[in-house]
């Protein structure tokens, strides 16, 4: 039986009178692609801060890493690592500053930082690029460095934001490559793409509908519950019936 | 005469030393009517391209004209006559519907009223919220109030730069459905997208990467023009088959796809079998191997192959 | 007329549905004018003079009692010589020192026109500046009493001398002061916030790709903000009169219309502003450190520009706020006409002119 590293047991986020997350439950295992879609406004974006450790659940319980999401943020946010399309990287630092600074917020060492950059810059072929202004590389190389830079300190679970927004395909699927190595190595993944192929690059993939997780499967067991062709399919299926927006 | 009709733009930022080209010899027409989509990455040079149509934004070389008029000369003219949705376009959030729809018709000397048939379909989707701010509107509904805005003077070109960036598969359908009703309605729309499964829905494409226009033709002709053969391959371990996909001496191409992976081979002589027999000695079970319909994305794909090469 | 009326009444909306701002822009002036009010106004009770009498006769005792019967006044000390006075003023608390000439009342009765020197602790201006008009209205009002009984009227003549600060630099500045730097703030600032706003969320490419004109875009948004800006030249008016007891001596039209000159200085400099910059908080920095800091240091009425080195005495004639701060000063606390000012409302109308003509051309009618 491999580890469990994210338990959500009727987690619940209220505000006011409305309720953005509503008692959704799931457990995500280690080395698991973890697909967390939905439409716009459904709740994702609740749920994830309540686990990154950003938002404090109203009621019901996680953990994350082994870590209470009440109580332990602070181990939480030690044992993540996250990226997303809108924020991701320093525009005007050099690609060396942007990884000293990220590796230095999670307190490795200075000659740690050094060995492990150097690895990862020749992965990425970017050793070349050192001292060039992350604003000056093209969009999938910034993508691709950015998840790299978010699973630098070997964070236990990395959460992605939309990561491969506005990307050229070629790239999205180098970026999907750097996502399976991740996941090889034993690093969770937990994903929100509004990309429907991507969808099926998942192990899992979970699909919330106002606040609701509706369904929860492989994207195989998923296609043939709603008899759909494609994740496509399903999603329009289950994401038509929402009744509210974000 | 052809609504749009772009010759040889050229577009180049930064300094003279080093200069970014974000078009490079752009051509295109589009006719009166057409529903023409722009498919291409972040970066590729889209909003470039819609800036100099909108004449926000002076080309280096190359002329443009929009509905015959000349994006430098008769700028004045062109923005009397068109519609326009930036990307990122968030109207005024603190505004409310009827506020924001209202400002943007007088803006362009027209009333709610004068044109509200043209905009009936999709503003009573949203007229029960009228007196709420747009700040507070979910995504789909922004993006229809926007709409709305930017056709509220009937224009008889409409741009949309990115409207469905970061939207969720059913709005992004909604919104389709909504651009198809215009069309009928006789304006010409060009609109940018980077999700190439939209391609699909458009009258005519052009895909375009890194400010080249790689091809420009109607969806299903790009397609015809995929002439490889192309296989849907599957198996229990969809990482480690990539992999060894890849790494097969016959192998001119294969990458991940949905569900399946696409591959292309260099020689077809072998057939089926020795893809199979390959794939055996290498212990995958569960194989699933049939011949596959190239998409448009597979086309993007072949396209920025030979671009680079 | 339409697209006009519709754009302003937009700006509005924005006004005033920013609830936060919008308090802050009504209120910094009242809070800031009764802050300087106050430090002023608080410490001129019971102030401590000092009596030099060298007469020692019944008029000047009725007036020796009437200052230490007001409540301005409390007479701390009797000095014997003119060299005590200096000494007063170093060791006591001393605001004051009241100086009667040999034979007063004698020199009043048969010349009907006797002095009476009031020296006052000029390093702070405001203060001296109010006991001074204190101690010289109940003078007066000692003189009128005694006027009531006879045919040829008695003249006692106050001669005011102001020691360490004989210009007097500061003396009610606080009120001009304000004002020339509220109007800056909330002129140019807002005015240049609310166009790089349009920037930031896009609106500006839509309203730059209609047939809107340039020139009433501009107009749309300079006018709410000059409304606004009027608003709180009357609130500052209202609470200086009313509060702090500072007169409005000249004509309230010409302060206005001075007022409204300045403004427009104001909102064209935050045009020019909002050409150049592309983010809100640039277009914030740049008016707080380009106009707000030069309006503070060489407007003239936090420090005197005369005592400035020359560059920066030159430098202080580009800054319209000064301009503006003479002008209200003249007109507001020394009542004078438009005659006297004229040339400095010219100086101001030519720098408007010239910075509204530059951000005009510069408008940009596309994105680069």
């Amino acid at each position: 039986m491999t580890e469990t590293v994210i338990t959500a047991d009727k987690l619940t986020k209220k505000f006011g009178d409305f309720i953005a997350t509503n008692e959704i439950s799931f457990e995500v295992k280690k080395g698991e692609i973890f697909g967390f879609l939905g439409a716009n406004g459904a709740g994702k974006t609740t749920a994830m801060r309540m686990f990154c450790g950003l938002l404090m659940p109203s009621s019901g319980a996680a953990s994350v890493a082994g870590f209470d999401v009440y109580k332990q943020t602070e181990q939480i946010k030690k044992s993540i690592g996250y990226m997303s399309q809108r924020f991701s990287l320093y525009e005007d630092l050099t690609v060396k500053e942007n990884i000293r600074f990220y590796a230095g917020i999670y307190g490795m060492s200075r000659s740690a930082i050094k060995e492990k950059s150097v690895l990862l810059l020749n992965q990425l072929n970017l050793s070349g690029e050192v001292n060039t202004l992350v604003k000056s590389l093209p969009l999938g190389w910034k993508q691709k460095l950015a998840f790299s830079v978010a699973i630098f300190h070997e964070p236990k679970i990395v959460f992605l934001d939309e990561p491969t927004g506005g990307v050229d395909p070629i790239t999205r699927r180098e970026f999907w490559n750097l996502i399976y190595q991740a996941a090889e190595r034993g690093i969770t993944i937990f994903v929100t793409t509004h990309y429907m192929d991507e969808a099926e690059y998942c192990n899992r993939v979970s699909i919330m509908v106002d606040g609701k997780i509706e369904a929860l499967d492989t994207p195989r067991n998923l296609k043939k519950t709603y008899a759909a062709k494609s994740m496509d399919e399903v999603f329009l299926q289950l994401v038509r019936g929402a009744k509210r927006g974000e | 005469m052809p609504s749009i009709a772009v010759e040889n733009i050229i577009k180049k930022y930064g300094s003279k030393k080093e200069p970014v080209t974000a078009l490079d010899d752009v051509s295109l027409e589009v006719s009166k009517g057409e529903l023409f989509g722009v498919i291409g990455p972040d970066g590729a040079g889209k909003t470039s391209l819609f800036r100099i149509l909108t004449t926000l934004l002076l080309a280096d070389s190359g002329t443009a004209t929009v509905d015959g008029f000349d994006v430098v000369k008769q700028y004045k003219e062109i923005r009397n006559r068109i519609g326009y949705m930036p990307g990122k376009f968030s109207l005024y959030q603190d505004l409310t519907v009827e506020e924001n729809l209202r400002f943007f018709a007088t803006i362009f000397n027209t009333s709610i009223q004068e044109n509200y048939e043209l905009i009936k379909e999709i503003y009573v989707q949203i007229e029960p919220f009228k007196d709420r701010r747009a700040g507070k509107l979910s995504g789909g509904m922004k993006q229809k109030l926007a709409l709305c805005c930017a056709l509220i003077h009937r224009p008889s070109v409409l741009f949309l730069d990115e409207p469905t960036t970061g939207v969720d598969a059913v709005s992004r359908k909604e919104f389709w459905e909504m651009l198809k009703a215009l069309k009928q309605q006789g304006i010409s729309i060009l609109v940018s997208t980077p999700y190439m499964d939209e391609a699909e829905l458009c009258d005519r494409v052009a895909l375009i990467q890194s400010g080249k226009i790689m091809s420009i033709d109607m969806p299903q002709h790009i397609i015809q023009k995929f002439t490889k053969t192309m296989w849907s391959v599957r198996s229990a371990e969809m990482v480690r088959l990539l992999n060894d996909l890849q790494h097969y001496s016959n192998t001119e191409k294969c990458y991940a796809f949905g569900e399946f992976h696409h591959l292309v081979l260099k020689n077809e002589s072998g057939g089926k079998d020795e893809i199979l027999q390959y794939l055996q000695h290498l212990a995958h079970h569960e194989i699933e191997l049939h011949l596959a319909q190239p998409n448009i994305e597979d086309c993007f794909i072949e396209l920025m192959g030979n671009n680079k090469s | 007329m339409k697209q006009f009326i519709i754009f302003v009444r937009k700006e509005f909306y924005h006004i005033f549905r920013d609830r936060k701002s919008l308090l802050i822009i009504i209120m910094m002036p009242v809070v800031q004018i009764i802050l300087f009010g106050f430090a002023l106004t608080n410490e001129i009770k019971d102030s401590n003079i000092a009596i030099l009498d060298n007469s020692k006769d019944v008029a000047t005792a009725e007036i020796i009692h009437r200052l230490d019967a007001s409540r301005y006044f409390s007479v701390a000390r009797n000095l014997n010589t003119q060299k005590d006075i200096e000494t007063a003023f170093k060791t006591g608390k001393i605001r004051l020192v009241v100086v009667f000439q040999p034979g007063f009342q004698q020199t009043l009765l048969h010349t009907n026109h006797a002095q009476v020197q009031l020296i006052a602790d000029a390093t702070d201006p405001n203060t001296a500046t109010t006991v001074t008009n204190y101690a010289t209205n109940i003078i007066r009002d000692y003189q009128n009493d005694l006027n009531v009984l006879v045919a040829t009227p008695y003249m006692i003549a106050p001669q005011i001398r102001m020691l360490y600060n004989p210009q007097l630099k500061g003396a009610y500045n606080f009120v001009p002061g304000v004002m020339a730097m509220i109007l800056i703030i909330i002129s140019a600032m807002m005015t240049s916030v609310s166009i790089v706003r349009e920037k930031e969320i896009n609106t500006m490419e839509v309203l730059l790709v209609s047939p809107l004109k340039p020139l009433l875009f501009i107009l749309s948004k300079a006018i709410p903000y000059m409304f606004l800006s009027l608003v709180n030249v009357s609130t500052i008016l209202i609470v200086s009169v009313t509060l702090l007891e500072v007169p409005i001596n000249g004509s309230l039209l010409l302060l206005m219309l001075e007022a409204l000159l300045f403004i427009t200085t104001a909102v064209s400099l935050g045009l020019m502003i909002s050409n150049v910059t592309a983010s809100q908080q640039t277009a914030q920095m740049i008016s707080l450190l380009g106009l707000m800091l030069p309006t503070l240091l060489l407007g003239g009425f936090m420090f005197p520009i005369e005592s400035m080195p020359k560059p920066l005495q030159f430098m202080s004639n580009l800054v319209p706020s000064k301009w503006f701060f003479i002008i209200v000063k003249n007109v507001m606390i020394k009542g004078l006409g438009f005659k006297m000012i004229w040339k400095e409302t010219l100086i101001l109308l030519g720098m408007t002119l010239f910075f509204l003509s530059i951000s005009l051309s510069k408008f940009k009618t596309r994105l680069a």
